[in-house]
């Protein structure tokens, strides 16, 4: 397996949770960009790097439209915008209808994720309550890039990675801390 | 989701293009390649090539591709706090003018300008104030043209008012009938609707304000780069421009051309202009 250029990742509900844990799992030494989608109530307005802390020297920011992805950084979609990469490696927001009613929508993120990234992507489904993120996944994996899902026991909410394992039967299954264990890894690859 | 292929998305924009004067090729391309696939799935086609075939033929088919490319979301007072920024830190240098020129870029169907009149007349610059509300879509010009939406839109319009520093009552501006409501036709007495394509187009009057938000984030850095060129050539020394709440001038040339007037909210002012480009 090639070293993914970047990583994606989709949370619904239960999701600020276990992104604290996996962040904070990281080692201190992952670099790899994190790209991540949270499902949140339109009208929040959170500040990532208040809510998420991580041993790694991470820079926590809200995606900007049009800024490049760089290592170092995890970004999260802005509430209410879907979140997409351009093939320049920059990101683009977009206020169109809602997928899987959602917006950001992973499907929306990981779509996007595998036509610009191709075999370099690595996307990652956790708990959640709806099926976002499956199509997304799918996409992700026929495109040769490498699948994770959090094993349905591990998450608060098990309907999203279930959905997500069904519609890519081969992902890589684990709980948050071996999904943290195995992004390390790939990241020092 | 369908892949879009690049040779076809290429002729696609160009035949559209020659045939109907709309340019889309330099549009951000992962959110246009999701509503080109949307597209085909609608069609039921294989190949934009098939889907180019009917848009060249049938321009009622075409008028409804055009719907499908554009994104005509908008809600009235959207980001209340953008319109209160207005009202503080905007209207009052606009009042130190006799005449003021608005020019709404983009203005979909029309639920910002109302928003914007509403604002103007509360703040006693309505007499003096002409709103020039453009888009790219002549179809939604027409619908923003006669002040009348569906009565689904009032609860947003009412909890926004509020939100966005109304001093009066939302009601007093909208009558409703038939699951329909009808903004006073006095709000919209100095608005001028018009077509106007930021891709193609040049400057065509001298604003001391702009709005042109939520558009940036559907075109590419090349076409950002010329639309905010043309807004710096429309707008007056200090002129103001106004971007979306999550638009951002931080990765274009022209940036320092601009000075943040409130942090948080994007709304801009002209430091200098640029000169025009042989």
């Amino acid at each position: 397996m090639r070293r993914p250029r970047a990583c994606f990742v989709g949370a619904s509900a239960g999701g600020v949770t276990a992104l604290q844990k996996l962040l904070l799992e990281l080692d201190d030494d992952f670099r790899l960009p994190m790209i991540v989608v949270q499902h949140l109530h339109p009208s929040t307005n959170v500040t990532p790097s208040l809510i998420y802390r991580s041993r790694a020297r991470l820079s926590f920011v809200e995606a900007e439209d049009k800024a490049p992805i760089e290592e170092g950084h995890v970004y999260f979609a802005p509430a209410d915008y879907h979140l997409l990469v351009e093939k320049t490696f920059r990101f683009g927001l977009s206020s169109d209808r809602h997928v899987q009613h959602a917006r950001p929508s992973i499907d929306v993120l990981f779509e996007s994720a595998a036509i610009a990234y191709g075999a370099d992507a690595c996307g990652v489904v956790l708990t959640g309550a709806n099926q976002d993120g499956a199509a997304g996944l799918r996409a992700i994996a026929d495109e040769g890039g490498f699948a994770m899902v959090q094993d349905a026991a591990d998450a608060e909410f098990p309907l999203m990675p279930s959905s997500a394992l069904k519609a890519v039967p081969s992902a890589r299954t684990g709980t948050i801390a071996e999904i943290a264990k195995e992004l390390s890894r790939i990241s020092r690859s | 989701m369908t892949k879009i292929d690049e040779v076809e998305r290429h002729l696609f924009f160009e035949g559209i293009y020659l045939k109907y004067g709309y340019d889309f090729r330099q549009y951000a391309e992962a959110s246009l390649d999701r509503r080109l696939a949307g597209l085909l799935g609608d069609y039921q086609a294989s190949s934009l090539l098939d889907l180019l075939k009917r848009a060249l033929r049938e321009p009622e088919e075409f008028r409804k591709i055009l719907g499908s490319l554009t994104i005509n979301t908008s809600e009235f007072f959207r980001d209340p706090t953008f319109f209160k920024v207005l009202r503080e830190s905007v209207f009052p240098v606009l009042k130190t003018y006799s005449k003021v020129t608005i020019w709404s870029a983009g203005c979909s169907t029309g639920e910002e300008v109302l928003s914007l009149a509403i604002a103007l007349k509360e703040e006693g610059l309505d007499r003096r104030a002409t709103i020039h509300a453009t888009d790219i879509n002549p179809f939604v010009l027409k619908s923003a043209k006669t002040g009348i939406f569906e009565a689904s839109c009032i609860p947003t319009f009412n909890k926004n008012y509020a939100a966005a520093g109304g001093t009066g009552t939302p009601s007093q501006y909208y009558g409703a009938e038939y699951g329909l409501v009808r903004f006073n036709p006095d709000l919209l007495e100095n608005v001028v609707f018009s077509e106007h394509n930021l891709a193609t187009d040049a400057a065509f009057l001298e604003a001391h304000l702009i709005l042109c938000r939520n558009v940036f984030i559907y075109f590419s850095r090349e076409l950002q780069e010329r639309a905010l060129e043309l807004f710096a050539r429309s707008l007056v020394h200090k002129g103001f421009l106004a971007l979306g709440s999550k638009e951002t001038l931080r990765f274009s040339s022209l940036a320092p051309n601009f000075q943040a007037v409130s942090p948080g909210e994007n709304v801009f002012s002209l430091l200098s202009r640029s000169e025009p480009k042989p």
